[in-house]
């Protein structure tokens, strides 16, 4: 089945599939469909090297850019192939019939993006799904890897609350409460990326600037200045105040390398929940969405990686 | 000509006001105020509810002039797409420009339902002192104010009855706004606080629910645990729609004892929704109700099938089921044999990006709901795999069907038995469905299923289209059939100049066409500007290639949005908006 062919049929005006070149056909190996594996040309290599990290040159918008390469998840670090690196099976590439038009639709500085996808990102090692190719009625429950879904700008077409609630297929018990909160980056236009940032056990969120900062030390000084006063207030009144002292210092330090009481923690362009600091400065910048400082004794029961996971249900 | 009406000017202008007030669709209005100048008079003259359905359409103030009666206004804004973020944050939809010619005008304003716009709180405090009578604040998907600005109306105005905030974006600078409600106000019939991220003061809530005797709407937003529902609910037995706060909490008999008696004493409950992390050990705690339930939305409810299942076919009487598709096929089946009166039904993506557990939610739960549920009429169905075959029973099996909205999660995707596109299935549904109204397209798409819409979907008026056609033939077919289409939305598609020159003027009878990430020029939009002076022609540009009126004709536009209106360009626009 020629399935490329058919949207190219020539209707004799230009279509977005003709702009890209270098278009492949490849088998899928899960049974007779073809898909459309786009190779990168040395070009297209050098754009998106430049691209890598903060969306710079003719880009206008601060949030990241339709080519920048996202996130790098815990679970998946081994499988992040760096662009360029053509497989030839099916997990080589997402799945980019959209891809193009990503290309062409630069998303808006829009509030929580889903935007970018990325040549030779994804999340786990997960083949498409799609059809069914061999016909069985109902789902697919192959142990074939599955899709992680291409992260079209707005699309599935779902509000943004909806991106981030988790299925909660097996655990109903013992799982840290998360502070239930959808919130976009809300980008100034040229002014700053201002992200919200909350902390475990604080009622009232903050909001800090991260183009502010260079380096995930400043950033997490910043935390500390920011929440120093509240937490210090929540404590018992009747602590005294060098204990009160003594226990904010201990909250703040370690953040970034869970050896403290609390661990920074982020949340990305795809809902996905990380630790600070395993990124480069310039590529957590583009992805972040909002910060949160978790107990640390919260962490192990946190998923990182493919699951979602904004409100989770605890139950004892 | 003057003599044939001269019966009508025998009546004053009070009897005919009367006459008119009779008719309550905007429509009669409308079609009244057309008959002769006088009638056209009298009735706006005396219109007391008008519906803008973009809020560019017309200047406010020329707005305010033309209707200075009016009670009751709809205001909507951003497009369609701005839910998904394909609008511009700065776009505009800025209320500021309405509310203040409102004050000016209508002093009488009781009503005031803002969708898509960005309300600021100055907006919010000008609202709060300038109407002494209001009564209605609905402000739905809207963004740009504070909980300081729901301080001010909370603390002005006396004879609220209604506070709305569906889907909004809501900035928590005021802790505890909620307490600005005086002592006493005692009006409120219906609160909707669902979407607030914060803490809401419970007991503060609990105190104005008490001595608001008249509450039937209370919608809590997730921060409100379990045990203070119950103490809610038995203060406001009389309610007939709860959204739940977080429906879960350790594991407590007692709690759940009070939870149950509590809801088992509002007899009145029609319209259950909230469930936020919901716990399997309450919800049984709703199965009492079920039966009187006309709508329950569990589209948070990230529970499995077993559970929904046990809540759902209890619900013999449900007309509206908003659920996820952790409901699966199986769920639907019980729907179809348990909600025999069912109409809408709406099933959201658990996982719309990582498929990470396979949900078994498949073209047989679609199927199985058209076969059971008679009076269906509106569906909006996410799932990831679909055939021609399921939806040529589905418009078999519901030729009734008012609004289609299926999206198939990944883009082209074939019909996974024959591999095909899936124009027949919805060419099947449109030419089944003679009274469809809303269609969403998805799938893998070719200029087939537009023939088709074209020439059978005579009573359309909202077409969403992402990733589909061969060309332009696909927009021609569109814009020269579809008699009533009034919005159209496209994004992804190879639609380009042609068809819409073609079509310029079915432009003007549209409220408004959207097309991103489609293969227009900048020529063509500022060859139907020219042509149509009654439409503003927005093209949105994001990647700053420079000011657009320097660009070529044949500079690809990114976004464009044409409006008809009659208030000439606007001039809020932002840098990357430009009226061409």
């Amino acid at each position: 089945m020629e399935g490329e062919d058919v949207k190219n049929g020539g209707h004799g005006c230009p279509r977005l599939l003709d702009l890209i070149p270098n278009e492949r056909v490849v088998q899928d190996g899960g049974g007779g469909r073809r898909r459309t594996f786009r190779r990168l040309d040395a070009s297209e290599e050098m754009k998106l090297e430049l691209r890598l990290g903060l969306p710079g040159g003719d880009l206008e918008e601060e949030e990241s850019s339709a080519l920048s390469l996202g996130f790098i998840s815990k679970a998946s670090r081994t499988s992040i192939r760096v662009f360029g690196a053509v497989e030839s099976t099916n997990e080589g590439f997402q799945h980019q019939e959209t891809g193009f038009f990503k290309l062409q639709s630069r998303a808006g500085t829009e509030k929580e993006h889903k935007t970018t996808w990325a040549y030779g990102e994804f999340e786990q090692q997960q083949s498409l799904e799609k059809e069914k190719a061999d016909g069985t009625a109902g789902p697919s429950t192959s142990t074939q890897t599955r899709a992680a879904a291409v992260p079209v700008v707005g699309w599935p077409p779902i509000r943004s609350f909806r991106k981030n609630l988790a299925t909660n297929s097996t655990k109903q018990t013992v799982e840290p409460e998360t502070r239930s909160i959808v919130e976009e980056v809300k980008l100034e236009n040229n002014k700053g990326l201002l992200v919200k940032i909350n902390m475990d056990g604080i009622p009232i969120g903050r909001k800090v600037d991260l183009k502010a900062y260079d380096s995930y030390e400043k950033l997490s000084n910043a935390v500390e200045d920011l929440f120093l006063g509240l937490f210090e207030a929540q404590k018992d009144i009747s602590a005294n105040a060098i204990q009160k002292d003594e226990e904010a210092k201990r909250a703040f330090t370690g953040l970034m390398d869970g050896s403290g009481d609390y661990t920074l923690v982020y949340e990305d362009n795809h809902g996905h929940r990380m630790l600070v600091g395993d990124v480069p400065w310039e590529m957590f910048v583009s992805t972040v969405k909002r910060l949160r400082v978790l107990k640390s004794s919260h962490l192990s029961s946190l998923r990182f990686g493919s699951v979602c996971r904004k409100r989770t249900v605890t139950e004892c | 000509m003057v003599g044939r009406f001269r019966w009508a000017a025998m009546f004053p202008d009070e009897v005919w006001e009367h006459v008119f007030s009779f008719l309550t669709s905007d429509g009669d209005r409308n079609a009244a105020a057309l008959v002769c100048r006088n009638w056209n008079r009298i009735e706006r003259r005396s219109r007391k509810r008008v519906f803008v359905g973009n809020c560019y359409s017309v200047a406010p103030t020329v707005a305010v002039r033309l209707f200075p009666e009016v009670r009751a206004a709809v205001i909507k804004g951003k497009p369609h797409f701005a839910d998904f973020n394909l609008v511009p944050s700065d776009w505009g939809g800025g209320a500021e420009a309405w509310v203040e010619a409102m004050a000016e005008g209508w002093p009488n304003l009781e009503e005031l339902r803002f969708k898509r716009m960005v309300v600021s709180d100055d907006c919010l405090d000008l609202i709060a002192r300038s109407f002494k009578n209001f009564k209605v604040l609905s402000l739905v998907s809207c963004d740009g104010f504070s909980t300081s600005g729901l301080a001010a109306i909370a603390a002005n105005c006396r004879h609220l009855r209604e506070l709305n905030l569906r889907e909004s974006e809501v900035e928590e600078t005021c802790l505890n706004w909620i307490s600005h409600f005086p002592e006493p106000f005692t009006s409120l019939v219906a609160l909707d606080i669902a979407c607030l991220e914060g803490e809401v003061n419970a007991s503060i809530l609990e105190r104005l629910i008490s001595r608001c005797s008249n509450i039937m709407t209370l919608r809590l937003n997730h921060s409100v645990p379990l045990e203070r529902l119950v103490g809610l609910l038995q203060r406001a037995p009389q309610l007939m729609d709860l959204g739940t706060g977080k429906f879960s909490a350790r594991h407590n008999p007692q709690l759940f004892s009070r939870l149950e008696s509590a809801i088992v004493g509002c007899k009145n409950l029609r319209s259950l929704s909230g469930f936020w992390e919901p716990g399997l050990t309450y919800l049984p705690a709703v199965y009492s109700i079920c039966e009187g339930l006309t709508s329950l939305n569990l589209n948070y409810a990230t529970v499995q099938n077993p559970e929904l299942v046990k809540i759902i076919s209890r619900c013999k009487n449900l007309r509206r089921l908003l659920v996820m598709d952790l409901i699966e096929d199986s769920g639907l089946v019980a729907v179809a044999s348990s909600c025999k009166l069912l109409q809408e039904l709406r099933v959201f993506p658990s996982d719309p990006y990582d498929a990470a557990e396979p949900v078994s939610l498949t073209e047989h739960g679609l199927v199985a709901v058209s076969a059971g549920c008679p009076m269906l009429h509106s569906v909006l169905y996410f799932c990831r795999q679909m055939t021609n075959a399921a939806l040529l029973t589905v418009a078999k099996n519901r030729p009734n069907l008012t609004c289609f909205r299926l999206c198939i999660i990944e883009p082209h995707t074939r019909d996974y038995v024959t591999q095909e596109p899936l124009d027949t299935g919805f060419s099947a549904i449109v030419e089944s469905c003679k009274d469809l109204r809303r269609l969403s397209l998805s799938g893998l798409l070719t200029d087939l299923v537009f023939k088709s819409i074209g020439a059978s979907a005579n009573y359309l008026e909202m077409l969403s289209i992402a990733f589909a056609g061969d060309g332009d033939m696909g927009l021609h077919y569109i814009l020269s059939g579809c008699k009533n289409l009034r919005k159209l939305e496209i994004r992804d598609c190879p639609f380009g100049d042609k068809p819409l020159l073609q079509n310029a003027s079915k432009l003007e009878t549209m409220r408004s066409l959207w097309m991103s990430s489609c293969s227009v020029t900048l020529g063509a939009c500022r060859q139907l500007a020219r042509a149509m002076p009654r439409l503003n022609v927005e093209v949105i540009n994001e990647s700053g290639r420079g000011p657009l009126a320097a660009q070529p004709d044949n500079c690809p536009v990114e976004k464009l949005y044409i409006y008809r209106t009659i208030a000439g360009p606007r001039t809020d626009t932002p840098q990357c908006v430009w009226t061409v």
